[in-house]
Protein backbone atom coordinates (compact mmCIF):
# COMPACT_ATOMS: atom_id res chain seq x y z
CA UNK A 1 0.00 0.00 0.00
CA UNK A 2 2.77 2.38 0.95
CA UNK A 3 4.70 1.77 -2.23
CA UNK A 4 1.50 2.33 -4.17
CA UNK A 5 1.15 5.75 -2.55
CA UNK A 6 4.65 6.66 -3.71
CA UNK A 7 3.85 5.30 -7.15
CA UNK A 8 0.72 7.49 -7.24
CA UNK A 9 2.69 10.59 -6.30
CA UNK A 10 5.31 9.71 -8.88
CA UNK A 11 2.87 9.08 -11.70
CA UNK A 12 0.99 12.33 -11.02
CA UNK A 13 4.31 14.14 -11.06
CA UNK A 14 5.41 12.38 -14.24
CA UNK A 15 2.21 13.36 -16.01
CA UNK A 16 2.67 17.00 -15.04
CA UNK A 17 6.27 16.95 -16.29
CA UNK A 18 5.30 15.46 -19.64
CA UNK A 19 2.53 17.95 -20.15
CA UNK A 20 4.79 20.81 -19.09
CA UNK A 21 7.62 19.87 -21.42
CA UNK A 22 5.19 19.51 -24.32
CA UNK A 23 3.53 22.88 -23.79
CA UNK A 24 6.40 25.18 -24.69
CA UNK A 25 4.07 28.06 -25.42
CA UNK A 26 2.65 27.82 -21.90
CA UNK A 27 6.12 28.20 -20.44
CA UNK A 28 6.86 31.27 -22.52
CA UNK A 29 3.42 32.66 -21.73
CA UNK A 30 3.91 32.43 -17.98
CA UNK A 31 7.45 33.80 -18.06
CA UNK A 32 6.78 36.77 -20.28
CA UNK A 33 4.69 38.81 -17.83
CA UNK A 34 7.12 38.70 -14.88
CA UNK A 35 9.95 39.40 -17.28
CA UNK A 36 8.21 42.52 -18.63
CA UNK A 37 7.55 43.67 -15.07
CA UNK A 38 11.24 43.35 -14.30
CA UNK A 39 12.30 45.03 -17.48
CA UNK A 40 9.87 47.95 -17.34
CA UNK A 41 9.61 48.67 -13.63
CA UNK A 42 13.06 47.49 -12.63
CA UNK A 43 14.82 49.69 -15.11
CA UNK A 44 12.30 52.53 -14.91
CA UNK A 45 12.52 53.03 -11.18
CA UNK A 46 16.14 52.15 -10.91
CA UNK A 47 18.01 55.37 -11.53
CA UNK A 48 18.40 57.83 -8.69
CA UNK A 49 15.09 56.99 -7.07
CA UNK A 50 15.08 55.91 -3.48
CA UNK A 51 12.13 53.87 -2.36
CA UNK A 52 10.47 55.01 0.86
CA UNK A 53 10.61 52.29 3.48
CA UNK A 54 13.53 50.52 1.86
CA UNK A 55 17.03 50.97 3.23
CA UNK A 56 19.24 53.36 1.33
CA UNK A 57 21.63 51.71 -1.03
CA UNK A 58 19.23 48.99 -2.15
CA UNK A 59 18.44 49.72 -5.76
CA UNK A 60 14.93 49.12 -6.98
CA UNK A 61 15.72 46.21 -9.30
CA UNK A 62 17.27 44.28 -6.44
CA UNK A 63 14.25 45.08 -4.31
CA UNK A 64 11.82 44.05 -7.04
CA UNK A 65 13.31 40.72 -8.16
CA UNK A 66 12.30 38.71 -5.04
CA UNK A 67 8.78 40.14 -5.38
CA UNK A 68 8.56 39.13 -9.02
CA UNK A 69 9.85 35.65 -8.20
CA UNK A 70 7.14 35.44 -5.55
CA UNK A 71 4.62 36.53 -8.15
CA UNK A 72 5.82 33.91 -10.63
CA UNK A 73 5.51 31.25 -7.97
CA UNK A 74 2.04 32.45 -6.98
CA UNK A 75 0.64 32.46 -10.49
CA UNK A 76 2.13 29.19 -11.65
CA UNK A 77 1.18 27.43 -8.42
CA UNK A 78 -2.37 28.69 -8.43
CA UNK A 79 -2.84 27.59 -12.02
CA UNK A 80 -1.28 24.20 -11.24
CA UNK A 81 -3.77 23.79 -8.39
CA UNK A 82 -6.72 25.00 -10.38
CA UNK A 83 -5.78 22.60 -13.20
CA UNK A 84 -7.94 20.10 -11.28
CA UNK A 85 -10.76 22.05 -12.87
CA UNK A 86 -9.47 21.40 -16.38
CA UNK A 87 -9.24 17.71 -15.59
CA UNK A 88 -12.84 17.91 -14.46
CA UNK A 89 -13.81 19.67 -17.70
CA UNK A 90 -12.00 17.17 -19.92
CA UNK A 91 -13.20 14.16 -17.97
CA UNK A 92 -9.77 12.93 -16.91
CA UNK A 93 -10.57 13.59 -13.25
CA UNK A 94 -13.00 10.64 -13.34
CA UNK A 95 -10.14 8.35 -14.33
CA UNK A 96 -8.16 9.57 -11.32
CA UNK A 97 -11.10 9.48 -8.91
CA UNK A 98 -12.04 5.85 -9.54
CA UNK A 99 -8.48 4.62 -9.07
CA UNK A 100 -7.88 2.65 -5.85
CA UNK A 101 -5.45 5.20 -4.43
CA UNK A 102 -5.46 7.60 -1.50
CA UNK A 103 -6.84 11.06 -2.29
CA UNK A 104 -3.96 12.54 -0.28
CA UNK A 105 -1.46 10.77 -2.55
CA UNK A 106 -3.19 12.27 -5.60
CA UNK A 107 -2.96 15.75 -4.10
CA UNK A 108 0.67 15.28 -3.05
CA UNK A 109 1.51 14.10 -6.56
CA UNK A 110 -0.20 17.10 -8.07
CA UNK A 111 1.66 19.36 -5.65
CA UNK A 112 4.95 17.67 -6.49
CA UNK A 113 4.35 18.18 -10.20
CA UNK A 114 3.10 21.75 -9.84
CA UNK A 115 5.93 22.75 -7.50
CA UNK A 116 8.53 21.37 -9.89
CA UNK A 117 7.19 23.32 -12.83
CA UNK A 118 6.73 26.45 -10.70
CA UNK A 119 10.29 26.15 -9.36
CA UNK A 120 11.64 25.85 -12.90
CA UNK A 121 9.82 29.06 -13.80
CA UNK A 122 10.92 30.86 -10.64
CA UNK A 123 14.55 29.91 -11.15
CA UNK A 124 14.37 30.93 -14.81
CA UNK A 125 13.14 34.37 -13.75
CA UNK A 126 15.97 34.57 -11.24
CA UNK A 127 18.50 33.70 -13.94
CA UNK A 128 16.97 36.21 -16.36
CA UNK A 129 17.15 38.91 -13.68
CA UNK A 130 20.87 38.25 -13.26
CA UNK A 131 21.29 39.38 -16.85
CA UNK A 132 19.37 42.56 -16.04
CA UNK A 133 21.82 43.36 -13.27
CA UNK A 134 20.34 41.67 -10.22
CA UNK A 135 22.86 40.82 -7.49
CA UNK A 136 22.34 38.03 -4.96
CA UNK A 137 24.11 38.29 -1.60
CA UNK A 138 25.55 34.76 -1.64
CA UNK A 139 24.98 31.14 -2.58
CA UNK A 140 23.45 30.08 0.74
CA UNK A 141 20.92 32.83 0.18
CA UNK A 142 19.99 31.12 -3.06
CA UNK A 143 19.41 27.84 -1.23
CA UNK A 144 17.17 29.65 1.27
CA UNK A 145 15.33 31.27 -1.60
CA UNK A 146 14.70 27.85 -3.13
CA UNK A 147 13.19 26.74 0.16
CA UNK A 148 10.86 29.74 0.23
CA UNK A 149 9.89 29.20 -3.38
CA UNK A 150 9.08 25.60 -2.52
CA UNK A 151 6.88 26.65 0.40
CA UNK A 152 5.05 29.29 -1.62
CA UNK A 153 4.50 26.71 -4.35
CA UNK A 154 3.14 24.00 -2.04
CA UNK A 155 0.84 26.44 -0.22
CA UNK A 156 -0.78 27.96 -3.25
CA UNK A 157 -1.18 24.68 -5.15
CA UNK A 158 -3.03 23.37 -2.10
CA UNK A 159 -5.09 26.57 -2.09
CA UNK A 160 -5.78 26.22 -5.83
CA UNK A 161 -6.89 22.60 -5.44
CA UNK A 162 -9.19 23.62 -2.59
CA UNK A 163 -10.84 26.32 -4.72
CA UNK A 164 -11.06 24.09 -7.80
CA UNK A 165 -12.69 21.30 -5.80
CA UNK A 166 -15.55 23.60 -4.91
CA UNK A 167 -16.06 24.91 -8.44
CA UNK A 168 -18.37 23.28 -10.95
CA UNK A 169 -16.71 24.34 -14.19
CA UNK A 170 -14.01 26.58 -15.62
CA UNK A 171 -16.27 29.61 -16.00
CA UNK A 172 -15.32 31.09 -12.65
CA UNK A 173 -11.62 30.83 -13.44
CA UNK A 174 -10.98 34.46 -14.40
CA UNK A 175 -13.07 35.60 -11.44
CA UNK A 176 -10.74 33.68 -9.13
CA UNK A 177 -7.70 35.22 -10.79
CA UNK A 178 -9.04 38.74 -10.44
CA UNK A 179 -10.62 38.60 -7.00
CA UNK A 180 -8.24 36.26 -5.22
CA UNK A 181 -4.91 35.89 -6.97
CA UNK A 182 -4.30 39.52 -7.95
CA UNK A 183 -5.12 40.94 -4.49
CA UNK A 184 -2.82 38.35 -2.91
CA UNK A 185 -0.10 39.49 -5.27
CA UNK A 186 -0.66 43.24 -4.92
CA UNK A 187 -0.89 43.14 -1.12
CA UNK A 188 2.24 41.02 -0.70
CA UNK A 189 4.70 43.91 -0.88
CA UNK A 190 6.16 42.67 -4.14
CA UNK A 191 6.51 46.22 -5.49
CA UNK A 192 7.19 48.16 -2.31
CA UNK A 193 7.49 47.47 1.43
CA UNK A 194 4.16 46.64 3.10
CA UNK A 195 4.89 49.39 5.65
CA UNK A 196 4.08 51.85 2.85
CA UNK A 197 0.46 50.76 2.82
CA UNK A 198 -1.95 53.06 4.66
CA UNK A 199 -2.82 51.92 8.17
CA UNK A 200 -6.17 50.35 7.28
CA UNK A 201 -4.68 48.23 4.50
CA UNK A 202 -1.62 47.11 6.42
CA UNK A 203 -3.39 44.48 8.59
CA UNK A 204 -4.80 42.89 5.43
CA UNK A 205 -1.31 42.79 3.94
CA UNK A 206 -0.13 41.09 7.10
CA UNK A 207 -2.86 38.47 6.65
CA UNK A 208 -1.63 37.76 3.13
CA UNK A 209 0.58 34.65 3.32
CA UNK A 210 2.50 35.73 0.23
CA UNK A 211 3.75 38.77 2.21
CA UNK A 212 5.88 36.37 4.26
CA UNK A 213 6.94 34.48 1.15
CA UNK A 214 8.15 37.64 -0.55
CA UNK A 215 9.76 38.86 2.66
CA UNK A 216 11.55 35.54 3.08
CA UNK A 217 12.77 35.65 -0.51
CA UNK A 218 13.97 39.20 -0.07
CA UNK A 219 15.74 38.30 3.13
CA UNK A 220 17.45 35.32 1.45
CA UNK A 221 18.37 36.99 -1.82
CA UNK A 222 19.28 40.57 -0.92
CA UNK A 223 19.58 40.44 2.86
CA UNK A 224 16.79 42.96 3.48
CA UNK A 225 13.59 42.05 5.25
CA UNK A 226 10.86 43.33 7.49
CA UNK A 227 10.28 40.23 9.55
CA UNK A 228 12.76 37.77 10.97
CA UNK A 229 13.52 34.92 8.58
CA UNK A 230 12.26 32.33 11.07
CA UNK A 231 8.91 34.11 11.39
CA UNK A 232 8.48 34.05 7.59
CA UNK A 233 9.40 30.40 7.59
CA UNK A 234 7.04 29.39 10.40
CA UNK A 235 4.05 31.28 9.00
CA UNK A 236 4.55 29.81 5.53
CA UNK A 237 4.98 26.32 6.93
CA UNK A 238 1.74 26.57 8.91
CA UNK A 239 -0.10 28.01 5.92
CA UNK A 240 1.31 25.30 3.66
CA UNK A 241 0.25 22.44 5.93
CA UNK A 242 -3.22 24.00 6.31
CA UNK A 243 -3.62 24.35 2.57
CA UNK A 244 -2.54 20.75 1.86
CA UNK A 245 -5.04 19.57 4.47
CA UNK A 246 -7.82 21.80 3.15
CA UNK A 247 -7.05 20.94 -0.47
CA UNK A 248 -7.06 17.18 0.03
CA UNK A 249 -10.13 17.28 2.24
CA UNK A 250 -12.18 19.31 -0.24
CA UNK A 251 -10.79 17.26 -3.12
CA UNK A 252 -11.84 13.99 -1.51
CA UNK A 253 -15.40 15.25 -1.14
CA UNK A 254 -15.83 16.21 -4.81
CA UNK A 255 -18.58 14.35 -6.60
CA UNK A 256 -18.40 14.13 -10.36
CA UNK B 1 -3.01 -5.61 -5.56
CA UNK B 2 -4.75 -6.21 -2.27
CA UNK B 3 -6.17 -9.57 -1.47
CA UNK B 4 -8.80 -8.68 1.10
CA UNK B 5 -11.59 -11.16 0.99
CA UNK B 6 -15.18 -10.05 0.56
CA UNK B 7 -16.83 -9.29 3.87
CA UNK B 8 -19.41 -12.01 3.58
CA UNK B 9 -19.73 -15.24 1.71
CA UNK B 10 -22.66 -16.09 -0.46
CA UNK B 11 -24.78 -19.12 0.11
CA UNK B 12 -25.31 -19.49 -3.61
CA UNK B 13 -22.87 -21.51 -5.65
CA UNK B 14 -22.21 -18.59 -7.98
CA UNK B 15 -20.79 -15.24 -7.05
CA UNK B 16 -22.74 -12.04 -7.43
CA UNK B 17 -20.74 -9.39 -9.24
CA UNK B 18 -23.24 -6.66 -8.41
CA UNK B 19 -25.93 -6.51 -5.80
CA UNK B 20 -28.01 -3.42 -5.08
CA UNK B 21 -30.85 -2.96 -2.63
CA UNK B 22 -33.38 -0.14 -2.93
CA UNK B 23 -30.83 2.24 -4.35
CA UNK B 24 -32.02 5.84 -4.45
CA UNK B 25 -30.24 8.95 -5.66
CA UNK B 26 -31.94 12.31 -5.43
CA UNK B 27 -30.76 15.54 -7.00
CA UNK B 28 -32.56 18.54 -5.50
CA UNK B 29 -35.50 16.36 -4.51
CA UNK B 30 -35.81 14.72 -7.94
CA UNK B 31 -35.19 11.00 -7.99
CA UNK B 32 -32.67 10.14 -10.70
CA UNK B 33 -32.41 6.59 -9.39
CA UNK B 34 -35.61 5.35 -7.82
CA UNK B 35 -35.42 2.24 -5.69
CA UNK B 36 -33.27 0.07 -7.91
CA UNK B 37 -32.60 -3.46 -6.73
CA UNK B 38 -30.74 -5.80 -9.02
CA UNK B 39 -28.28 -8.64 -9.09
CA UNK B 40 -25.66 -9.41 -11.69
CA UNK B 41 -23.95 -12.78 -11.72
CA UNK B 42 -20.25 -13.38 -12.18
CA UNK B 43 -19.31 -13.73 -15.83
CA UNK B 44 -22.52 -12.18 -17.09
CA UNK B 45 -23.01 -9.44 -19.65
CA UNK B 46 -25.76 -7.36 -18.15
CA UNK B 47 -27.37 -4.40 -19.85
CA UNK B 48 -29.24 -1.41 -18.52
CA UNK B 49 -31.46 -0.31 -21.35
CA UNK B 50 -33.29 2.97 -21.30
CA UNK B 51 -33.60 6.40 -22.86
CA UNK B 52 -31.17 9.21 -22.11
CA UNK B 53 -31.90 10.66 -18.71
CA UNK B 54 -33.46 7.45 -17.37
CA UNK B 55 -30.85 7.13 -14.61
CA UNK B 56 -28.42 4.67 -16.19
CA UNK B 57 -25.29 6.78 -15.82
CA UNK B 58 -26.23 7.84 -12.29
CA UNK B 59 -26.62 4.18 -11.33
CA UNK B 60 -23.21 3.38 -12.81
CA UNK B 61 -21.59 6.36 -11.07
CA UNK B 62 -22.92 5.13 -7.74
CA UNK B 63 -21.61 1.62 -8.37
CA UNK B 64 -18.13 2.87 -9.30
CA UNK B 65 -17.95 5.06 -6.14
CA UNK B 66 -18.10 8.43 -7.92
CA UNK B 67 -21.47 9.32 -6.39
CA UNK B 68 -22.89 8.55 -2.96
CA UNK B 69 -26.43 7.17 -2.97
CA UNK B 70 -29.08 9.07 -1.05
CA UNK B 71 -30.46 5.79 0.30
CA UNK B 72 -29.99 2.09 -0.18
CA UNK B 73 -26.96 -0.13 -0.43
CA UNK B 74 -24.86 -1.76 -3.08
CA UNK B 75 -22.07 -4.26 -3.31
CA UNK B 76 -19.64 -4.70 -6.17
CA UNK B 77 -17.71 -7.96 -6.25
CA UNK B 78 -18.84 -8.47 -2.67
CA UNK B 79 -17.47 -5.14 -1.47
CA UNK B 80 -19.62 -2.38 -0.03
CA UNK B 81 -19.53 0.71 -2.23
CA UNK B 82 -19.55 3.03 0.78
CA UNK B 83 -17.38 1.21 3.30
CA UNK B 84 -14.88 -0.53 1.01
CA UNK B 85 -14.31 2.00 -1.73
CA UNK B 86 -10.72 1.00 -2.44
CA UNK B 87 -11.60 -2.69 -2.74
CA UNK B 88 -14.44 -1.80 -5.10
CA UNK B 89 -12.17 0.44 -7.14
CA UNK B 90 -9.59 -2.31 -7.35
CA UNK B 91 -12.11 -4.79 -8.74
CA UNK B 92 -13.61 -2.66 -11.48
CA UNK B 93 -12.77 -1.09 -14.79
CA UNK B 94 -14.82 1.70 -16.35
CA UNK B 95 -15.33 3.17 -19.75
CA UNK B 96 -17.14 6.44 -19.26
CA UNK B 97 -19.72 7.86 -21.59
CA UNK B 98 -17.70 11.01 -22.14
CA UNK B 99 -13.99 10.71 -22.91
CA UNK B 100 -11.77 10.56 -19.83
CA UNK B 101 -8.35 10.49 -21.47
CA UNK B 102 -5.48 12.91 -21.09
CA UNK B 103 -5.21 14.04 -24.68
CA UNK B 104 -1.81 15.67 -24.14
CA UNK B 105 -0.37 12.23 -23.48
CA UNK B 106 0.12 9.44 -26.00
CA UNK B 107 -2.03 6.33 -26.02
CA UNK B 108 0.80 4.37 -24.45
CA UNK B 109 1.31 6.96 -21.74
CA UNK B 110 -2.39 6.96 -20.87
CA UNK B 111 -2.25 3.20 -20.39
CA UNK B 112 1.00 3.39 -18.45
CA UNK B 113 -0.43 6.08 -16.16
CA UNK B 114 -3.41 3.86 -15.48
CA UNK B 115 -1.31 0.76 -14.88
CA UNK B 116 0.85 2.58 -12.34
CA UNK B 117 -2.17 3.94 -10.49
CA UNK B 118 -3.42 0.38 -10.17
CA UNK B 119 -0.06 -0.79 -8.88
CA UNK B 120 1.03 -3.09 -11.72
CA UNK B 121 4.74 -3.85 -11.73
CA UNK B 122 7.03 -2.97 -14.61
CA UNK B 123 6.92 -6.30 -16.45
CA UNK B 124 3.17 -6.70 -16.12
CA UNK B 125 2.67 -3.14 -17.30
CA UNK B 126 4.64 -3.69 -20.46
CA UNK B 127 3.11 -7.03 -21.25
CA UNK B 128 -0.42 -5.92 -20.50
CA UNK B 129 -0.18 -2.70 -22.51
CA UNK B 130 0.86 -4.76 -25.55
CA UNK B 131 -2.00 -7.16 -24.93
CA UNK B 132 -4.78 -4.62 -24.60
CA UNK B 133 -3.46 -2.50 -27.45
CA UNK B 134 -3.50 -5.48 -29.77
CA UNK B 135 -6.98 -6.40 -28.59
CA UNK B 136 -8.30 -3.04 -29.76
CA UNK B 137 -5.85 -2.90 -32.70
CA UNK B 138 -4.12 0.31 -31.73
CA UNK B 139 -0.50 -0.94 -31.56
CA UNK B 140 0.67 1.32 -34.36
CA UNK B 141 -0.97 4.38 -32.77
CA UNK B 142 0.53 3.79 -29.32
CA UNK B 143 2.97 6.71 -29.53
CA UNK B 144 0.57 9.22 -31.04
CA UNK B 145 -0.84 11.96 -28.81
CA UNK B 146 -4.47 11.17 -27.97
CA UNK B 147 -5.51 14.61 -29.20
CA UNK B 148 -4.84 13.28 -32.71
CA UNK B 149 -7.06 10.18 -32.27
CA UNK B 150 -10.47 9.89 -33.91
CA UNK B 151 -13.53 9.42 -31.72
CA UNK B 152 -13.62 5.69 -32.39
CA UNK B 153 -9.92 5.30 -31.61
CA UNK B 154 -10.34 7.18 -28.34
CA UNK B 155 -13.20 4.90 -27.36
CA UNK B 156 -11.13 1.82 -28.19
CA UNK B 157 -8.23 3.18 -26.17
CA UNK B 158 -10.58 3.73 -23.24
CA UNK B 159 -11.80 0.16 -23.48
CA UNK B 160 -8.19 -1.02 -23.56
CA UNK B 161 -7.48 1.10 -20.50
CA UNK B 162 -10.51 -0.24 -18.68
CA UNK B 163 -9.04 -3.72 -19.09
CA UNK B 164 -5.46 -2.88 -18.10
CA UNK B 165 -5.63 -4.01 -14.49
CA UNK B 166 -7.55 -7.25 -15.09
CA UNK B 167 -10.80 -5.95 -13.60
CA UNK B 168 -13.34 -8.44 -12.36
CA UNK B 169 -16.21 -6.22 -13.41
CA UNK B 170 -16.11 -3.87 -16.38
CA UNK B 171 -18.58 -1.00 -16.65
CA UNK B 172 -19.30 0.34 -20.11
CA UNK B 173 -21.42 3.47 -20.12
CA UNK B 174 -22.87 3.85 -23.62
CA UNK B 175 -19.79 2.26 -25.19
CA UNK B 176 -20.78 2.95 -28.79
CA UNK B 177 -22.52 6.29 -28.44
CA UNK B 178 -21.84 8.47 -31.47
CA UNK B 179 -19.74 5.88 -33.28
CA UNK B 180 -20.20 4.75 -36.86
CA UNK B 181 -21.76 1.32 -37.48
CA UNK B 182 -18.46 -0.35 -38.39
CA UNK B 183 -16.68 0.79 -35.25
CA UNK B 184 -19.75 -0.14 -33.26
CA UNK B 185 -19.64 -3.73 -34.51
CA UNK B 186 -15.93 -3.97 -33.78
CA UNK B 187 -16.49 -2.78 -30.24
CA UNK B 188 -19.24 -5.35 -29.81
CA UNK B 189 -16.76 -8.00 -30.88
CA UNK B 190 -14.18 -6.80 -28.33
CA UNK B 191 -16.79 -6.86 -25.61
CA UNK B 192 -17.82 -10.44 -26.40
CA UNK B 193 -14.18 -11.48 -26.73
CA UNK B 194 -13.11 -10.20 -23.37
CA UNK B 195 -16.19 -11.63 -21.70
CA UNK B 196 -15.20 -15.03 -23.06
CA UNK B 197 -11.40 -14.81 -22.96
CA UNK B 198 -10.86 -12.89 -19.76
CA UNK B 199 -14.08 -13.97 -18.03
CA UNK B 200 -14.83 -10.35 -17.25
CA UNK B 201 -18.28 -9.57 -15.94
CA UNK B 202 -19.66 -6.70 -17.98
CA UNK B 203 -22.28 -4.14 -17.07
CA UNK B 204 -23.22 -1.89 -19.93
CA UNK B 205 -25.73 0.86 -20.40
CA UNK B 206 -27.19 1.65 -23.76
CA UNK B 207 -30.16 3.18 -25.45
CA UNK B 208 -29.56 1.13 -28.60
CA UNK B 209 -31.98 -1.81 -28.69
CA UNK B 210 -29.91 -3.87 -31.09
CA UNK B 211 -26.82 -3.40 -28.90
CA UNK B 212 -28.59 -4.69 -25.81
CA UNK B 213 -30.09 -7.54 -27.80
CA UNK B 214 -26.81 -8.58 -29.40
CA UNK B 215 -24.56 -8.37 -26.35
CA UNK B 216 -26.50 -8.87 -23.16
CA UNK B 217 -27.41 -12.09 -21.46
CA UNK B 218 -29.86 -10.22 -19.26
CA UNK B 219 -31.36 -6.78 -19.58
CA UNK B 220 -32.89 -4.39 -17.11
CA UNK B 221 -35.22 -1.89 -18.73
CA UNK B 222 -34.98 1.41 -16.92
CA UNK B 223 -37.32 4.36 -17.22
CA UNK B 224 -37.56 7.43 -14.96
CA UNK B 225 -35.06 5.87 -12.56
CA UNK B 226 -37.00 2.66 -12.10
CA UNK B 227 -36.31 -0.85 -13.37
CA UNK B 228 -39.56 -1.74 -15.11
CA UNK B 229 -38.53 -5.18 -16.40
CA UNK B 230 -35.55 -7.47 -15.99
CA UNK B 231 -34.89 -10.73 -17.83
CA UNK B 232 -33.07 -12.29 -20.75
CA UNK B 233 -33.76 -10.58 -24.09
CA UNK B 234 -35.55 -13.72 -25.28
CA UNK B 235 -37.79 -13.96 -22.22
CA UNK B 236 -38.57 -10.27 -22.45
CA UNK B 237 -39.64 -10.70 -26.04
CA UNK B 238 -41.60 -13.82 -25.13
CA UNK B 239 -43.67 -11.80 -22.69
CA UNK B 240 -45.23 -10.22 -25.72
CA UNK B 241 -45.60 -13.63 -27.28
CA UNK B 242 -45.79 -14.67 -30.90
CA UNK B 243 -45.53 -11.95 -33.50
CA UNK B 244 -46.11 -8.27 -33.96
CA UNK B 245 -48.29 -7.03 -36.80
CA UNK B 246 -47.85 -3.32 -37.48
CA UNK B 247 -50.68 -1.70 -39.34
CA UNK B 248 -51.18 1.65 -40.95
CA UNK B 249 -54.89 2.28 -41.26
CA UNK B 250 -57.28 5.12 -42.00
CA UNK B 251 -58.91 6.50 -39.99
CA UNK B 252 -56.53 5.25 -37.32
CA UNK B 253 -58.83 5.85 -34.38
CA UNK B 254 -61.63 3.80 -35.88
CA UNK B 255 -59.21 1.01 -36.76
CA UNK B 256 -57.88 0.98 -33.22
CA UNK B 257 -61.42 0.72 -31.77
CA UNK B 258 -62.35 -2.16 -34.05
CA UNK B 259 -59.10 -4.13 -33.87
CA UNK B 260 -59.23 -3.96 -30.09
CA UNK B 261 -62.34 -6.10 -30.10
CA UNK B 262 -60.84 -9.03 -32.05
CA UNK B 263 -60.40 -12.04 -29.85
CA UNK B 264 -57.06 -13.09 -31.41
CA UNK B 265 -55.41 -9.75 -30.65
CA UNK B 266 -53.50 -10.26 -27.41
CA UNK B 267 -52.37 -6.69 -27.00
CA UNK B 268 -52.77 -3.54 -29.01
CA UNK B 269 -50.68 -0.38 -28.99
CA UNK B 270 -50.89 2.83 -30.93
CA UNK B 271 -48.02 5.23 -31.45
CA UNK B 272 -47.10 7.69 -34.18
CA UNK B 273 -50.08 6.60 -36.28
CA UNK B 274 -48.95 2.97 -36.28
CA UNK B 275 -51.01 0.25 -34.62
CA UNK B 276 -49.09 -2.71 -33.22
CA UNK B 277 -50.93 -5.96 -32.62
CA UNK B 278 -49.39 -8.75 -30.57
CA UNK B 279 -50.69 -12.03 -31.95
CA UNK B 280 -49.82 -15.71 -32.19
CA UNK B 281 -48.95 -17.12 -35.60
CA UNK B 282 -49.05 -13.78 -37.31
CA UNK B 283 -48.78 -15.20 -40.81
CA UNK B 284 -52.27 -16.75 -40.38
CA UNK B 285 -53.75 -13.56 -38.99
CA UNK B 286 -52.88 -11.26 -41.87
CA UNK B 287 -55.49 -12.86 -44.18
CA UNK B 288 -58.08 -12.40 -41.43
CA UNK B 289 -57.31 -8.68 -41.44
CA UNK B 290 -57.37 -8.34 -45.19
CA UNK B 291 -60.54 -10.34 -45.90
CA UNK B 292 -62.71 -8.06 -43.72
CA UNK B 293 -65.07 -5.91 -45.73
CA UNK B 294 -63.82 -2.33 -45.58
CA UNK B 295 -67.32 -0.91 -45.47
CA UNK B 296 -68.34 -3.25 -42.69
CA UNK B 297 -65.37 -2.41 -40.40
CA UNK B 298 -65.25 1.26 -41.33
CA UNK B 299 -61.50 1.70 -42.00
CA UNK B 300 -58.97 1.10 -44.77
CA UNK B 301 -55.71 -0.77 -44.20
CA UNK B 302 -52.86 0.97 -46.01
CA UNK B 303 -49.96 -1.27 -45.02
CA UNK B 304 -49.25 -4.38 -42.99
CA UNK B 305 -45.92 -5.50 -41.56
CA UNK B 306 -45.28 -8.77 -39.75
CA UNK B 307 -42.27 -9.27 -37.51
CA UNK B 308 -40.97 -10.95 -34.41
CA UNK B 309 -41.13 -8.70 -31.34
CA UNK B 310 -38.00 -6.63 -30.77
CA UNK B 311 -36.79 -5.04 -27.59
CA UNK B 312 -38.35 -1.87 -28.93
CA UNK B 313 -41.75 -3.57 -28.64
CA UNK B 314 -40.84 -4.73 -25.15
CA UNK B 315 -39.90 -1.21 -24.17
CA UNK B 316 -43.16 0.06 -25.62
CA UNK B 317 -45.04 -2.62 -23.72
CA UNK B 318 -43.58 -1.67 -20.36
CA UNK B 319 -43.41 2.09 -20.67
CA UNK B 320 -46.25 2.84 -23.09
CA UNK B 321 -43.91 4.69 -25.43
CA UNK B 322 -41.07 3.97 -27.81
CA UNK B 323 -37.58 4.71 -26.63
CA UNK B 324 -37.34 7.67 -29.00
CA UNK B 325 -40.53 9.16 -27.60
CA UNK B 326 -39.26 8.53 -24.07
CA UNK B 327 -36.03 10.26 -24.99
CA UNK B 328 -37.84 13.27 -26.38
CA UNK B 329 -39.93 13.59 -23.23
CA UNK B 330 -36.95 13.16 -20.93
CA UNK B 331 -34.98 15.76 -22.86
CA UNK B 332 -37.96 18.08 -22.43
CA UNK B 333 -37.96 17.31 -18.73
CA UNK B 334 -34.24 18.02 -18.46
CA UNK B 335 -34.67 21.30 -20.26
CA UNK B 336 -37.42 22.32 -17.90
CA UNK B 337 -35.30 21.27 -14.93
CA UNK B 338 -32.35 23.22 -16.17
CA UNK B 339 -34.47 26.32 -16.63
CA UNK B 340 -35.87 25.94 -13.16
CA UNK B 341 -32.43 25.73 -11.59
CA UNK B 342 -30.89 28.48 -13.63
CA UNK B 343 -30.41 31.54 -11.52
Amino acid sequence: MKSNNLQTIYVMWLREMKRFLRAKSRLIGTLIMPFFFLLAMGSGFNSGFSLPGAPPGVNYLNFLVPGIIGMTMLFSSMSAGISVLWDKEFGFLKEIMVAPVRRLAIILGRIAGGVTTALIQGVLILILSLFLGFKMVNLSGFIWALLFMLLIGISFIGFGVAIASKMEDTQGFSLIMQFIVFPIFLLSGAFFPVTNFPGWLRPIAYLDPLTYGVDGLRSSLIGFSQFPLTLDLIILLIFGVLMIALGSWLFSTTEI
Amino acid sequence: MRNNLPTFSFKRNFMLAIETKNLIKEFDGLKAVDNISLEVKEGEIFGLLGPNGAGKTTTIKILVTLLTPTKGEAKVWGFDILKQKDEVRNSIGIVFQEPALDNRLTGYENLDFHARLYGLDKETRKKRIEEVLSLVELQDKADVLVINYSGGMQRRLEIARGLMHYPKVLFLDEPTLGLDPQTRHRIWDYVLQLNQKEKTTIILTTHYMEEADYLCQRIGIIDFGKIVALDTPQNLKNILGGDVISIEAFPPQKAFEVLKTYSWVKKINQHNGIIDLNVDQGENKIPLLIEKDQKEVGFVIKSVNLRKPTLEDVFLHFTGKTIREAEASSIEKQKRMRQRFRR
